[in-house]
């Protein structure tokens, strides 16, 4: 197929037509609004499902429903909508009921505003719902990106039963640019052995997220933690850029991945060994792979549209293998490839003064 | 010619599953009535029930019988994303008051205004039963709860919630009902109320809601007949019994 020029949230909600998205139950929400309205305007007459529910709680826990039956369904929302729907991704990952839930962060907290923002790093990776659980958390850089992720969700999330979000920003999701669709590439796992569908000449079935016998969901989460060790190895993904000799290695996910991949390219302009880390994947998070690329270099510097979230992560996977710094901005202030550039300079020649120093 | 008089289980009831509620509970007999129902209609093999939050959440341990659980006020929803994807099943929620009416009302209002093809049974016994007996929505003015000691107040907390004269007044409802399971002929008239919401999703006329008046003899600190006469001399005269919608009705006029 031939590169067609489409927006963010478009392209999210074509792939998802792409991937066999049965359903989209969804309330409106600026930045991502324009998901719901390509869905209103094409599921219906292809004979799939539309609602828009009364609430955010309502569309997740109808999401719920279609999972139950091993039907791949979608919704989305922004920052505040996505809080509400907290509750019911917890208790899609207690009962594994898969689900395609798209985040297009907006600023917050609060109401915040509705400039593109990162500030949703933890509602998304870590969970904003109760208990131990954890939701794979796909980010995108390129509207291509979000087409491709979004496909990827849909699949990791029937063959894990586990909810997948695909984490963008109010940019990626206003924004056009050229993208292949190509065709949905994955071959979806059979899911007759557990989706309801009536007790018909099996015993019932029951997918449910309340387990009141002793030691009954202690086992549960053990084994659904096995599950989690599972995804890490084998779906963990990153992008690496000019890493190999990197002395100073940026970390950013999402759409301040591309504008600091245009910093690094300006900083190698002027001689300075600068690379950029990019987790594709943010749950499960490539802390093997970020900290072997640490190991070799003299300084990370974490970039983010927040003041300070997947910092965490970055730290824990760096691991003391070399300093970590930070720079960001939020409530919806934008990074631009010259200012991340600055503080490169900045640090850059801090690393080879300290290096110098010790010599 | 000699009669014989044969009970049998309902193939909708486990084998092994024992209702494990209070005496005096209304709940087994609602779901006792569902149970026959669906053997009648032959849909045992074809029913997804929707679980709710409250003393109402543990269907899989009663019914032979497909179940997916949902959050607190959210079964409709649930119920919805399951009828859209299999609209040839029979989909049903069975909720209590503290969920269809107080946390979950808004859900239970949408879902009759689309006019999803569901069927809701909704148990009121006025209050949260398994939290031990708090005041919910539809808690009596004057009504002892735990959290009203003093009976509930109209000047602080206001009235209480009539669910199915509000649903009765949505579009998208087809039938809608208050019945009670005081005595024999309330429990016939109940499945006769019941069996007419399970129609109306089966003949794809809408969304079927019923609210049954039902006894918790142990947060009401009264006994199971002394719960009956309650229900009887008070709750009925303020959730008053009837049906106040049935669009066959109004088609036959």
């Amino acid at each position: 197929m031939a590169k067609v020029l489409v927006k963010g949230n478009e392209a999210i909600a074509q792939a998802a037509i792409n991937a066999g998205c049965q359903c989209y139950f969804g309330y409106p929400i600026t930045p991502q609004s324009e998901i719901g309205e390509y869905m209103g305007a094409h599921l219906p007459e292809m004979g799939r499902n539309f609602i828009t529910a009364e609430s955010e709680l309502a569309s997740i826990n109808m999401v719920i429903g279609a999972g139950t039956t091993g039907t791949k369904a979608m919704t989305s929302s922004s920052s505040c909508g996505i809080a509400l729907m907290q509750e019911a991704i917890s208790a899609m990952c207690c009962a594994e009921v898969p689900g395609v839930i798209v985040s297009v962060m907006r600023g917050g907290p609060g109401l915040g505003n509705i400039a593109p923002a990162q500030g949703d790093y933890f509602q998304a990776v870590k969970g904003g719902g109760n208990g131990d659980y954890k939701t794979i958390v796909l980010s995108p850089s390129t509207v291509q990106e979000a087409i491709d992720l979004t496909y990827r969700a849909f699949y990791l999330s029937l063959k894990y039963r586990n909810p997948v979000m695909l984490l963008a920003d109010g940019l990626l999701g206003q924004m056009m640019e050229p993208a292949d669709f190509g065709e949905y590439p994955y071959k979806d796992p059979d899911v007759s052995t557990w989706a309801l569908n009536g007790a018909d000449n099996r015993p019932a079935r029951n997918i449910v997220s309340l387990h009141m016998p002793e030691g009954e969901l202690e086992q549960l989460s053990n084994r659904i933690f096995e599950k989690y060790e599972k995804i890490k190895k084998e779906e963990t993904t990153y992008e690496g850029f000019m890493l190999e000799d990197a002395k100073l290695v940026l970390t950013a996910f999402g759409t301040v991945g591309r504008i600091a991949k245009s910093a690094v390219l300006k900083a190698r302009g002027e001689g300075m060994k600068v690379g950029l880390f990019r987790p594709v994947t943010l749950f499960p998070f490539p802390e093997k792979q970020l900290n072997d690329v640490a190991k070799n270099a003299d300084m990370v510097l974490d970039l983010e549209l927040n003041q300070g979230q997947m910092l965490l992560d970055v730290r824990s996977s760096v691991f003391g293998a070399c300093p970590v710094e930070f720079y960001g901005r939020s409530g919806g202030g934008m990074l631009t490839p010259d200012m991340i550039f600055e503080k490169v300079k900045e640090l850059y020649a801090a690393i080879n003064k300290t290096k110098v120093g010790v010599k | 010619m000699a009669e014989t008089l044969v009970y049998k289980r309902p193939e909708s009831l486990l084998k092994d599953g024992h209702f494990t509620f209070c005496p005096g509970c209304g709940h087994g007999v609602v779901l006792k009535i569902i149970a026959e129902l669906i053997d009648e209609f032959n849909l045992q093999k074809d029913t997804i029930a929707i679980s709710s939050v409250g003393c109402s959440i543990f269907l899989e341990k009663f019914f032979n019988l497909d179940v997916a659980g949902a959050s607190h006020g959210r079964s409709p929803c649930v119920a919805t994303g399951v009828k859209r994807c299999k609209p040839d099943k029979f989909v049903f929620t069975y909720q209590g008051d503290g969920d269809a009416a107080t946390i979950g009302f808004n859900e239970t209002i949408h879902t009759a205004c689309r006019g999803e093809h569901i069927s809701m049974i909704m148990i009121n016994n006025t209050n949260f039963g398994m939290t031990g007996g708090q005041a919910s929505a539809t808690t009596l003015v004057g009504q002892v709860t735990t959290t009203t000691p003093k009976g509930r107040k109209a000047e602080l907390t206001g009235y209480p919630l009539h669910a199915a004269e509000i649903v009765a007044k949505c579009d998208g409802t087809a039938y809608c009902a208050r019945v009670a399971i005081t005595d024999s002929k309330n429990i016939r008239q109940a499945k006769a109320a019941i069996k007419k919401a399970f129609e109306a999703q089966l003949n794809g006329l809408g969304f079927g809601f019923v609210e049954v008046l039902a006894a918790c003899p142990t947060n009401w600190h009264m006994t199971p007949v002394e719960s009956v006469k309650h229900i009887e001399e008070v709750t009925e005269k303020i959730h008053c019994l009837g049906v106040f919608k049935d669009v066959t009705v109004q088609e036959k006029v």
